[in-house]
């Protein structure tokens, strides 16, 4: 009994289905055919991931790597699987009080305020700062770009249509980051769906772009990546801290998750560090 | 000092098997839930400052309340106490607590990587996630521990590490102020072990013994 019981846990859950070093060849198999670089992300959570596709389709590895060789629209939904695409509106409150306290009154003293929410996914945290440009009467002067590898949340994004039960908890965590009036200012419901206004989409623009692969495409004033970095290795980690800092202007914002950091990079030290628990940082020189 | 004494106190019947496993082990890992903190707390106090092994800690916990418990732990135990940190390397003499909202993943060179991904179970920290994660970068060298919980949170994780041939222990459910989660572990895989509270603490210190005495030779 105790035998036929184990063999019966030997699932997903509770057997290894794919080593390290197939990942590896995962990767380079990827890289070869679609030309995207995962070999710079983290490979605990890429392991994860794709025990979790085989999962869920119930492949093999061999069937795995036949499908993204074959099935172009498999790849994309391999590429959202993969990466994370979990968010919230104003998720850690804290973060964006510390934005409306600390960085918005210098930033409106810039004449055109360009923002990129960099790994935007389906643009949450882009509205956040939609809204929070807005309540401080800086929507109008304001540009603000999304982008993603994953085209397909990029599309969602741009349609800033969510789920209503999401809208309680988004609520809690603007009351909570301090800002007057309510969220409900700032979407339309209807039915089981919220619609952020046509207005906060206005000013926005989001796009393709591949932390790893892609360079500076324009200046910014601010920029937001928070918790993307943390599924890069050390060295994309630097690479990407370095393609943000030259891609802000002078004395412009950079702002990571609250677990993320420049490290002791050289670059570092052209950073000020605006507030360390929310990891906001301006740059210097 | 009176917990050193229960420390020092080695286990008395170790069985020969469970002693090799401990011999080869590599980490030790503490999941628990509700009615589990204090256990956990206590544990970590008696902790000598060489003990053997890197710890990790995963405690189900909210974001809302910003919890000192590590540096509370840290200024408190012997043994250093902290947030594990994304990229940090995993070393002995420290015990690493899961940063809550967060799940806490191993690389396989050995340092940790800090995910943001669906939680599981409504956890996040999940202790699934880090058992196994831990488990496909130290095989079958990793020793794991489920106290009480509320949920079946780690379940899956221990069987996964029995899988690997890894040591896997519960709490006694007749012990535990929430049962569900060691009641959960045992009903899916064979633990190796089901400890009373003072068996965990006697347990923990054998661990110490047994390697130290590997370290010194005195074997």
């Amino acid at each position: 009994m105790a035998e036929l019981r184990n063999r019966n846990f030997l699932s997903s859950a509770t057997a290894d289905t794919v080593t390290f070093e197939q990942i590896d060849e995962l990767v380079e198999w990827v890289k070869r055919i679609h030309g995207f670089d995962f070999s710079g992300y983290s490979r605990a959570s890429l392991k994860r991931r794709v025990t979790r596709i085989m999962d869920l389709h119930n492949l093999t590895l061999f069937d795995l790597k036949s499908l993204l060789v074959n099935d172009y629209a498999f790849f994309e939904e391999f590429i959202i699987e993969i990466t994370v695409n979990v968010t919230e509106m104003f998720r850690d409150p804290g973060f964006y009080r510390a934005v409306r306290e600390k960085v918005l009154p210098y930033l409106a003293s810039f004449q055109r305020i360009k923002v990129w929410n960099a790994g935007c996914s389906t643009g949450q945290e882009l509205y956040s700062f939609a809204i929070l440009l807005a309540k401080e009467n800086l929507y109008k002067r304001s540009f603000l770009y999304g982008t993603d590898i994953n085209t397909r949340v990029l599309d969602l994004a741009k349609k800033g249509i969510y789920d209503l039960k999401l809208m309680k908890h988004y609520s809690e965590n603007y009351l909570e980051s301090g800002a007057s009036g309510s969220l409900s200012d700032f979407y339309t419901a209807q039915y089981d769906a919220a619609s952020i206004n046509h207005s906060l989409k206005k000013n926005t623009l989001f796009s393709v772009h591949n932390l790893v692969s892609d360079g500076v495409f324009n200046e910014f004033q601010l920029i937001s990546c928070r918790n993307v970095l943390i599924y890069f290795n050390v060295e994309l980690q630097q690479k990407v801290i370095s393609l943000f800092y030259n891609s802000l202007c002078p004395f412009g914002f950079l702002c990571l998750g609250s677990k993320e950091s420049l490290r002791d990079s050289e670059l570092s030290r052209r950073f000020k560090v605006i507030d360390k628990a929310e990891n906001i940082y301006q740059k210097i020189e | 000092m009176i917990k050193r004494k229960i420390f020092i106190k080695k286990l008395n019947n170790l069985n020969k098997d469970i002693e090799k496993r401990v011999r080869e082990a590599k980490v030790l890992l503490l999941g628990c839930s509700a009615g589990g903190f204090g256990l956990v707390y206590d544990l970590v106090l008696g902790l000598p400052e060489d003990f053997p092994l890197p710890v990790i800690v995963i405690i189900h916990r909210s974001k809302k309340y910003r919890s000192s418990m590590e540096e509370l732990l840290d200024s408190k135990s012997r043994i250093s106490v902290k947030l594990a940190e994304d990229k940090e390397q995993i070393k002995k003499g420290f015990v690493y607590f899961a940063p809550p909202d967060y799940h806490l993943l191993l690389e396989p060179e050995g340092f940790f990587t800090l995910d943001t991904s669906e939680p599981v179970m409504y956890c996040r920290p999940s202790i699934d996630v880090t058992f196994q994660s831990v488990a496909d970068v130290y095989q079958e060298n990793v020793i794991a521990l489920l106290f009480s919980g509320a949920n079946a949170d780690g379940a899956d994780g221990l069987a996964y590490i029995q899988a690997k041939k890894g040591l896997v222990g519960v709490q006694n459910p007749e012990a535990a102020e929430v049962r569900t989660m060691p009641d959960a572990a045992i009903g899916r895989c064979q633990v190796d072990m089901i400890l009373s509270n003072s068996e965990i603490f006697s347990f923990i210190g054998s661990i110490a013994t047994v390697l130290n005495s590997v370290k010194d030779g005195k074997d």
